[in-house]
């Protein structure tokens, strides 16, 4: 067993295993009940399935300036995302849009 | 034999079909910002996959311009859903602000 086909099975593993995430996340971007749960949906397809599907494409390529663009494309997806994602969720509250909360969770001006 | 690059562009297909329904679907305007960003996030991954699949990684260039245009877009449409104006605040959103 040598190096060539080590990388080709880890490259399937990362890449089989970001593919199942995203298709969770497409899932769960239709099924959710509301717009903050969703966010969530789209928060696995993000970090997840972008992360795996791009480090196996890094074990694809090897050592090339593919990886390096892979790499950037990686760091430039993981500095973007979570900031959409607040700015988003953000604006939604500020907007005045309302969480869906579960029986019992119910917000009390009153407590104390 | 489908190798690992044309299974990855089958399920990304397949999830951008998915975040289109959301995005014409949505209820609210922030669910279609969601969605557009998602599906901006799947295009730069497609296009990436693409490249290894047709044996040509030079598309990943694109794939790096795409990913910062998304990142753009998105926070362009969220500040001019909140402020209403792309150039700047108003005085007195900026004080309700602070």
């Amino acid at each position: 067993m040598n190096a060539t086909l080590i990388a080709v099975m880890l490259s399937w593993v990362f890449i089989v295993a970001g593919s199942v995430f995203v298709l969770i996340g497409g899932i769960g971007l239709i099924r959710l009940p509301d717009f903050y749960t969703r966010i969530h949906a789209a928060g696995i397809t993000d970090t997840m399935g972008a992360w795996l599907i791009l480090i196996g494409l890094m074990f694809s390529a090897g050592w090339t300036l593919v990886t390096v663009k892979l790499f950037v494309l990686l760091f430039f997806l993981a500095a973007t995302s979570p900031l959409a994602s607040h700015a988003l969720a953000k604006a939604a509250f500020m907007r005045g849009l309302e969480p869906m909360l579960g029986r019992g969770l119910e917000i009390e001006d009153d407590h104390d | 034999m489908i190798d690992q690059f044309g299974a990855a562009t089958a399920a990304l297909l397949v999830c951008m079909v998915m975040t289109l329904i959301r995005s014409i679907a949505g209820p609210t305007v922030f669910d279609r910002v969601l969605a557009v960003n998602s599906f901006g996030t799947k295009t730069v991954l497609l296009i990436a996959v693409y490249g290894f699949l047709s044996g040509r990684p030079d598309f990943l260039d694109l794939a790096l311009v795409y990913a910062l245009m998304n990142f753009i877009g998105t926070i362009a449409v969220m500040k001019f859903t909140r402020f209403g104006d792309l150039a700047g605040m108003e005085e007195d959103e900026e004080e309700e602000i602070l």
